[in-house]
């Protein structure tokens, strides 16, 4: 989200600044705030994920008024949080299958509006192999049936609890356990890709919308807006992994910035199909500042670097650019 | 523990919570609170705790924010007008667009406190009583640090009206008196008792006369420091040769000063730079400033250069005068050496001139030092130890009468260093000096959540105003635009509670005291990630590895 209130030191860039009004500060500025994912939860050291679904949930409990129910994916998030019999949900919350958890949020949502308790509002929540491979089927069901469920994507581009394996939002050229590097071309390939806020746009839901870890204010403004929409929304955020991406655990908010930053993870949000707001890149950076971090690129980056493909990676990046209008005018 | 009989289908074991799980196990370094100390603070000669004062003056806490300016520095409204603010040249801020205006928002408090009349109480009476040797800048912020610290205090000064060079050195239309006399005023009002017309001939003397428990010596250099130049010429053609401190201190008591004509000044230093500006003030037909260094080597503050260009002086740099042959001076151009130094050429020239102002330096008058045994002078200057006190027991001294920076805000620094180690001399105390903090280096800063803002620029009258009088030339900040000045603050190395560090931790292990009260962290939980860290704007955590 653009900077709002100006001149106040941080301004909104920040979790909280004294200078502004209580009710001008963020969810997680909040002494009060849910905690929605307490601690003791057994996420690696700077999980980019742990920390988006605490930041998007809080903001969806404080904008409901907490009458909240999430139905969860396997995958990362349901297995750090939650090993039987401990928990550190504190929300009602079920774990769902790997594949069917917008489905069972579904069922939630038919079930409340059944019983005629409408305040309570569904959010289905998964990583990105739940959500883009194997959840895919029952969430374009849901999409198309416009269900009440709000679902959330948390996009850490692999497999991340079973040994990071590839998954259909691995980018082109990334390591992983099942994309080695090595051959000609290294890493995972150059494909088509697969674009799930564009196809969810496809299919005219009310809203969807991307955000990253990185701008807290523009994420709970989102999910604020999105979980007082009555039909499907999507939300997928950009959840950097310390672990899966060889990155530094202290990285991980600095890595979802610069992925925003140099044009590869474009936030926007859209209605109905049409694009209706894009966060404009506040200081340009070349793909490679985002890349060198992270050693499921260092292949790229060794004694001779692969300028070819790190050529190919930023045309992607000015693809984006072009195509979102992410500078601002006169910036080019 | 209920039985698995008494559970629902399938449920063997209670729902428990992840907080018996202490992750802070996991942890090889630690994140802790620290604060760093702030360039500005680093550099101020006076020791201001400016990123303090800042940040509550970014509250709209005026009073307060004036008043911890007033802990380390007794003159805010005359900082915010001669200081030469050398904390902008240090400020973080200043790496990413401009240095705050520091200067302009601690003139706006100290205008603010003039205007609703704040002040500051004495301390409780100790007994003690302490002479003070000259009314200039660090006289008097001595006297009232030791008014402060309960100390009875009384001034000694030779000229007719307290302030030294403060008012006669620095002309009007840098100080106004109106502020100058109220902020003077405000130490008299806490019992401090100004001598006035009272020229002390024997410091040891007056000492065991009034009994005095110590004293310190701040009397300044009254003198200018002449150099013989050959000179020729005699009657109407002969030129007139003053120097700088008789012409700025005439300037003061508006006694008349032949300053007319074709004015040349020699000297390089700011009060060089004064008298050109007030010759030019004056009517001077035209005013030239003669210059043994370089421009980039000039002793004097680039501002003053710049506004004094501005008005029409003329500048000569590298020129030594030689020789006055009538109305006519000869000048050699110098050249520099491998090192600093200046080497001659041979070459002259010569211009016309009716008066020559020689600014060279200052020297000062010790005769009433002559009976305090003891004491040491080398090069001019009286020889002091860390904690100011010289060769005589009791007897402390600063400003510019030591070694020093000789500037306003480095003598208001030194009086009040003086005037702690007088009061620790007074109560028989040894203070150990404080070990500093770590600087706040930008590269420990996360400088992307500031916002963008603009350096709101001080409205300057424009030069024709500013030159047809001794009117005061930089405007003020109004109360908006010095609010957001001070916002544009990062706070460097200092908590300023924006919660980024509760907001970034994946694991909940930041606990939020409340306003005022900043963070803890909850180490049962904290895996050391170092997110915290890292995100912190101002670098106020530090991450440290655990004994493991």
């Amino acid at each position: 989200m653009d900077q709002q209130v100006k001149f106040y030191q941080t301004g909104t860039f920040t979790v909280g600044n004294r200078l502004l009004a209580p009710e001008q500060r963020s969810v997680q500025a909040d002494m009060a705030r849910t905690n929605s994912l307490n601690s003791g939860h057994r996420a690696c050291q700077g999980c980019g994920e742990a920390l988006g679904a605490r930041y998007a949930i809080d903001a969806a409990m404080r904008a409901c008024d907490k009458q909240l129910i999430a139905a969860n994916a396997t995958g990362c998030l349901e297995v750090f949080s939650t090993p039987y019999p401990e928990t550190s949900w504190q929300i009602p919350w079920i774990h769902s299958l790997f594949g069917n958890t917008a489905a069972v949020a579904t069922g939630i949502a038919a079930a409340m509006r059944v019983k005629g308790r409408k305040q309570v509002r569904v959010i289905a929540q998964g990583g990105d192999g739940g959500t883009t491979d194997i959840g895919f089927g029952c969430l374009s069901g849901m999409f198309e049936r416009n269900d009440d469920v709000l679902y959330i994507c948390y996009d850490n581009e692999a497999y991340m609890n079973t040994g990071v394996q590839r998954s259909s939002a691995t980018p082109p050229a990334a390591r992983t356990a099942t994309t080695m590097p090595v051959g000609p071309e290294p890493g995972n390939v150059f494909g088509q890709g697969k674009n799930v806020p564009r196809i969810a746009m496809a299919h005219g839901i009310p809203y969807v919308a991307t955000a990253t870890v990185a701008d807290l204010r523009d994420l709970e403004y989102k999910v604020k807006k999105a979980i007082n929409i009555r039909g499907a929304k999507y939300i997928h955020i950009f959840v950097p992994c310390p672990l899966g991406w060889g990155a530094a655990s202290h990285d991980t908010i600095k890595l979802a910035h610069l992925a925003k930053e140099c044009g590869l993870f474009p936030v926007f949000e859209a209605e109905h199909g049409e694009l209706t707001r894009v966060s404009k890149i506040r200081k340009p950076v070349p793909v490679e500042e985002y890349m060198k971090p992270q050693r499921r690129y260092a292949h790229l980056f060794g004694k001779q670097p692969a300028l070819d493909i790190i050529a190919k990676i930023q045309a992607r990046a000015d693809r984006n650019i072009k195509q979102y209008g992410l500078l601002e005018q006169g910036e080019h | 523990m209920s039985s698995v009989m008494d559970k629902p289908f399938a449920i063997t074991l209670d729902v428990g919570s992840s907080l018996a799980n202490k992750t802070g196990s996991w942890r090889t370094a630690r994140p802790v609170y620290l604060d760093r100390l702030p360039p500005c603070n680093h550099q101020c000669p006076a020791g201001e705790n400016i990123q303090s004062w800042l940040n509550l003056a970014e509250e709209k806490q005026y009073e307060a924010a004036w008043r911890k300016i007033m802990e380390e520095n007794p003159f805010p409204a005359i900082m915010g007008r001669v200081c030469y603010h050398s904390c902008e040249g240090a400020c973080n801020r200043g790496k990413i667009d401009l240095p705050v205006g520091i200067n302009s928002v601690e003139r706006f408090l100290g205008d603010q406190a003039l205007k609703h009349g704040w002040r500051v109480e004495p301390g409780k009476p100790t007994g003690k009583k302490v002479m003070v040797l000259g009314a200039g800048p660090g006289g008097l912020a001595a006297a009232y640090h030791l008014a402060r610290l309960g100390h009875q205090v009384s001034v000694f000064e030779a000229s007719p009206k307290a302030g030294g060079m403060m008012r006669y050195g620095i002309p009007k239309y840098r100080m106004p008196r109106e502020k100058l006399n109220a902020e003077i005023a405000r130490i008299k009002d806490m019992g401090v008792a100004i001598r006035v017309d009272s020229k002390v001939a024997d410091v040891a003397q007056t000492i065991k006369d009034e009994g005095f428990d110590a004293c310190f010596l701040a009397a300044g250099l009254q003198n200018g420091r002449r150099v013989e130049i050959p000179q020729t010429g005699e009657g109407s053609q002969k030129i007139a040769v003053l120097d700088a401190v008789s012409v700025l201190r005439a300037v003061e008591l508006e006694e008349p000063v032949a300053l007319s004509g074709r004015v040349v000044v020699y000297g390089g230093g700011n009060t060089a730079i004064d008298v050109a500006r007030s010759a030019i003030r004056l009517g001077a037909l035209s005013v030239t400033v003669v210059v043994l260094e370089s421009r980039e080597q000039m002793p004097a503050h680039h501002e003053e250069i710049k506004e004094g260009l501005e008005e029409g002086i003329h500048l000569v740099n590298l020129r030594q005068i030689n020789a006055i042959d009538g109305k006519r001076l000869t000048l050699e151009t110098m050249v520099s050496g491998a090192g600093r130094e200046l080497v001659h050429t041979g070459q002259t020239e010569t211009i016309e001139a009716d008066v020559l102002v020689q600014a060279l330096g200052q020297t000062g008058d010790y005769a009433a030092l002559a009976n305090l045994r003891g004491i040491v002078m080398r090069d001019g200057a009286v020889q002091v130890g860390t904690d100011l006190m010289t060769g005589a027991r009791g007897v402390f001294a600063g400003g510019d009468m030591i070694p020093s920076q000789r500037n306003v805000t480095a003598a208001i620094g030194l009086g009040k260093k003086a005037a702690r180690n007088i009061d620790a001399y007074l109560r028989a105390e040894q203070t150990a000096p404080k070990a500093k903090a770590e600087i706040a280096d930008i590269s420990r800063m996360n400088t992307r959540y500031y916002s963008d803002a603009p350096r709101t620029v001080r409205p300057v009258l424009d030069v024709v105003r500013r030159t047809s009088g001794f009117a005061e030339i930089v405007g003020n900040l109004d109360e908006e635009t010095a609010v957001f000045e001070a916002r544009r603050c990062m706070s460097c190395g200092n908590c300023f509670e924006c919660d980024n560090c509760y907001g970034v931790c994946p694991d909940n292990s930041v606990i939020k005291l409340g306003p005022g009260k900043r963070f803890a962290f909850n180490y049962d939980y904290c895996k050391g990630c170092g997110i915290c860290a890292a995100e912190c704007p101002c670098g106020a955590i530090k991450m440290v590895p655990e004994d493991i």
